[in-house]
């Protein structure tokens, strides 16, 4: 079997990115739909330090400790809402928080 | 001294809001104490001032105090400043110190009213007012007092708002007024386009210099003297003084009569250089409507039955004097004249409310006579005011009338003319007065009936603190015109004090043949004073020739009504489309404006569903769309 390729992270990375975008467009659950969001910019992660590699620049890697960090705090910020949402409400789906509709 | 100048507009002020915050707590009299010493120690300020400004060589008797910068924005350039110049500490002088008699003799006269202390208030903030006009450094420190005596005056005159006649006069000076003030505004919009400052000294001295123009000139002094004509009643814009007097007679005597009607004067006087350097048609117009003014007003008054409009129109009449002598380019005697016509006209009117206060509020002379047995301090002092404006030596209002009409002798020897008329109907119309009010038959028992709680009615003397105002300002009327007799240079103090503010506007009639014979001009006054009196007596008194008393005139020409008719017609139909305009056209494209936006928003806000996996997939297709175009665009190159 030969070594991977960069191409092979990026064919990776991208079909990775399209298996969250379906996933944040076709499901209704907040939490679900918040692992797919992670997963996107996990893939983009990936992408970096696959052509990081490429081009031996180090600024992909750094760009990714940058995206992780963000991430977390995201995180945080996010099952805040979505979990005091949960809290007033029995049952939720990403539909029923339509309160903004113009 | 000098420096303290700011104090003299400031205690007035300082009473003011004492009595906002204390006054009815205070109650009477006490408020009106409070009033008086605010007033009377402005008074005291203001003649250490002069003292001190006395004191100095008369070139280095203009002395401006800054208190800080007022308006900075780019070249404008404005200080709350006041000037202490022997122009304004002369109406200083004047004005707290009848200020102070008035609100003294106020005290009587409002002794009862349920609103004492808040009247008091007013007068306070009127005489601050007042003094800011005539201190101010610049056009707009003159504009706030302006502004703020117009506002007092309307405040005063519906003070016993609840009367409909009182409260509609004030409604009628408050819109004659504005009138004047946009006169005011536009002169200050031309100054400082002109010269870029609103500063009189800056004004004066383009004027005089000639680094404006004539015609920016003539701009800023007609407008003057449009705001002039509102302020002091002048033709056309009179009306609204004789309604004026349905104020109580301190603020008729204080504001209608003695100072705030005579800013006008002033401001004109404080110009005096922009007027002298305007074109030859600015100070005719000045001579030709006071002139008209003063005939005009006078024949008025000659058939009016209420006590206190006589009065008005005689006051109307005698400020077109004042700005013949404007005109004639005589500043010195229409300050003069300005000064004495304070001292006998507050002394008149103070005199009418006595007798108004005596009669139980009858202000109809027909229903008067024989007073003066009644009230005999008051006939006294109010024969003393009559002498005075009648023209009678030496009592002041001769020498001040003289020294105008010896000067408009030697301007125009028509308008000479029309003075000396009014001087004769002046003299008529106070001598019917005095013998209305005073003699003949008392004729106030047919009108017990109308008084039925009095029972037998009498009328009786003021009480003292009426009558002490009235004896300073009948000795004051007694002897103010000997600060400019007329007989040698030496005697001409008021000029020589005056002279730093107003030389260079001064006209000198050295030489002409008015100057060479004033002592005939002055025969011919004391003729002229002396038959209108005499005929006066003989009709009113002896009864031997009938009484002239037209309805036209007791109608003043039907000028009144006619304006009336005009503005309520015609007037009311233009203001009524002006205001439909706006509303339609002017209001319709704002609110066309804000109807449009919303309507548009209404369209747009449907994108926003408000389910977050729409947006997702919008975001998503979003993306791919720019994708697509970049590999279209490199795929194309």
């Amino acid at each position: 079997m030969p070594a991977p390729t960069t191409l092979s992270y990026l064919v990776v990375a991208a079909l990775l990115f399209a298996i969250g975008a379906f996933g944040v467009m076709a499901r209704r659950n907040p939490l679900i739909m918040f692992m797919c969001i992670e997963l996107m910019l996990n893939a983009v992660n990936l992408s970096f330090v696959a052509l990081a590699r490429e081009l031996t620049d180090i600024g992909g890697q750094s760009i990714v400790f940058f995206v992780l960090v963000v991430a977390a705090a995201e995180v945080v910020v996010g099952l805040g809402i979505i979990v005091s949402v949960m809290r007033n409400r029995s049952s939720l789906t990403a539909d029923d928080l339509a309160e903004l509709k113009g | 001294m000098t420096d303290l100048a700011w104090l003299v507009p400031a205690l007035p002020l300082a009473g003011a809001l004492l009595l906002v915050v204390f006054g009815t707590r205070i109650g009477e009299p006490r408020a009106g104490w409070l009033a008086t010493l605010a007033t009377a120690s402005s008074f005291v300020v203001t003649f250490l001032v002069y003292l001190d400004l006395l004191g100095m060589p008369s070139e280095e008797r203009l002395h401006v105090v800054r208190l800080f910068s007022w308006i900075p924005v780019g070249s404008l350039q404005v200080d709350l400043a006041f000037l202490a110049d022997p122009l304004s500490i002369t109406m200083a002088l004047f004005v707290t110190g009848i200020g102070s008699l008035i609100h003294l003799y106020a005290i009587g006269y409002m002794h009862g009213d349920p609103k004492f202390s808040k009247f008091f208030l007013y007068l306070n903030l009127f005489v601050f007012s007042m003094l800011a006009l005539v201190l101010g450094e610049n056009l707009l420190v003159t504009f706030l007092g302006w502004e703020g005596v117009g506002a007092c005056s309307y405040f005063l005159i519906s003070f016993w708002h609840t009367r409909e006649s009182a409260a509609v006069a004030g409604k009628k000076a408050f819109v004659t007024n504005r009138i004047g003030d946009w006169g005011v505004m536009t002169a200050m919009f031309v100054a400082f386009s002109a010269v870029g400052s609103v500063s009189y000294k800056t004004i004066n001295e383009a004027a005089h210099e000639g680094s404006m123009s004539q015609t920016a000139i003539s701009a800023i002094a007609i407008l003057l003297f449009v705001g002039a004509c509102g302020k002091s009643a002048q033709l056309p814009l009179y009306f609204w003084l004789p309604d004026a007097m349905e104020g109580p007679t301190p603020v008729s005597a204080l504001i209608h009569a003695a100072t705030m009607v005579t800013a006008g004067v002033f401001l004109m006087t404080r110009v005096g250089p922009v007027l002298a350097a305007s074109y030859g048609w600015v100070p005719d117009t000045i001579a030709v409507v006071g002139a008209a003014t003063a005939l005009f007003a006078a024949t008025i008054a000659v058939a009016q039955h209420d006590i206190k409009r006589v009065l008005a129109y005689s006051t109307v009449s005698q400020l077109g004097f004042m700005f013949l002598s404007i005109g004639s380019g005589a500043y010195v005697a229409a300050i003069f004249h300005m000064v004495t016509h304070a001292f006998f006209k507050a002394l008149l009117f103070l005199g009418s409310g006595s007798v108004i206060h005596g009669m139980h509020h009858e202000q109809d002379m027909r229903k008067m006579g024989a007073l003066r047995a009644t009230m005999p301090v008051t006939a006294l002092t109010f024969i003393i005011g009559w002498l005075a404006i009648a023209g009678v030596p030496p009592f002041a209002g001769f020498w001040s009338k003289d020294e105008i009409l010896l000067y408009v002798y030697a301007d125009n020897r028509l308008l000479y003319a029309v003075g000396m008329v009014t001087a004769l109907l002046t003299a008529y119309y106070m001598t019917r007065q005095v013998i209305l009010v005073f003699f003949g038959k008392a004729r106030w028992h047919d009108a017990s009936s109308e008084h039925g709680a009095h029972g037998d009615f009498t009328p009786h003397e003021s009480p003292r603190v009426m009558l002490v105002p009235l004896v300073v300002l009948a000795a004051l009327s007694g002897v103010g015109g000997f600060i400019q007799l007329p007989f040698s240079k030496d005697l001409h103090f008021l000029e020589h004090w005056l002279a730093p503010a107003v030389e260079e506007s001064e006209r000198s009639i050295n030489g002409t043949w008015a100057y060479d014979n004033k002592y005939v001009l002055l025969g011919v006054a004391v003729i002229v004073a002396v038959a209108g009196i005499a005929l006066s007596v003989a009709v009113y008194g002896k009864r031997r020739l009938p009484a002239v008393e037209p309805k036209l005139l007791e109608n003043a020409w039907f000028y009144d009504a006619s304006v009336a008719k005009v503005v309520g017609g015609p007037g009311a139909a233009a203001f009524r489309g002006v205001a439909a305009f706006d509303a339609r056209v002017v209001d319709g494209a704002v609110n066309g404006a804000g109807a449009m936006a919303r309507g548009l928003g209404g369209i747009v806000r449907r994108a926003q569903t408000g389910f977050v996996r729409a947006y997702a997939a919008l975001i998503a297709f979003g993306a791919i769309a720019l994708l697509a175009w970049f590999v279209w665009r490199g795929w194309l190159a």
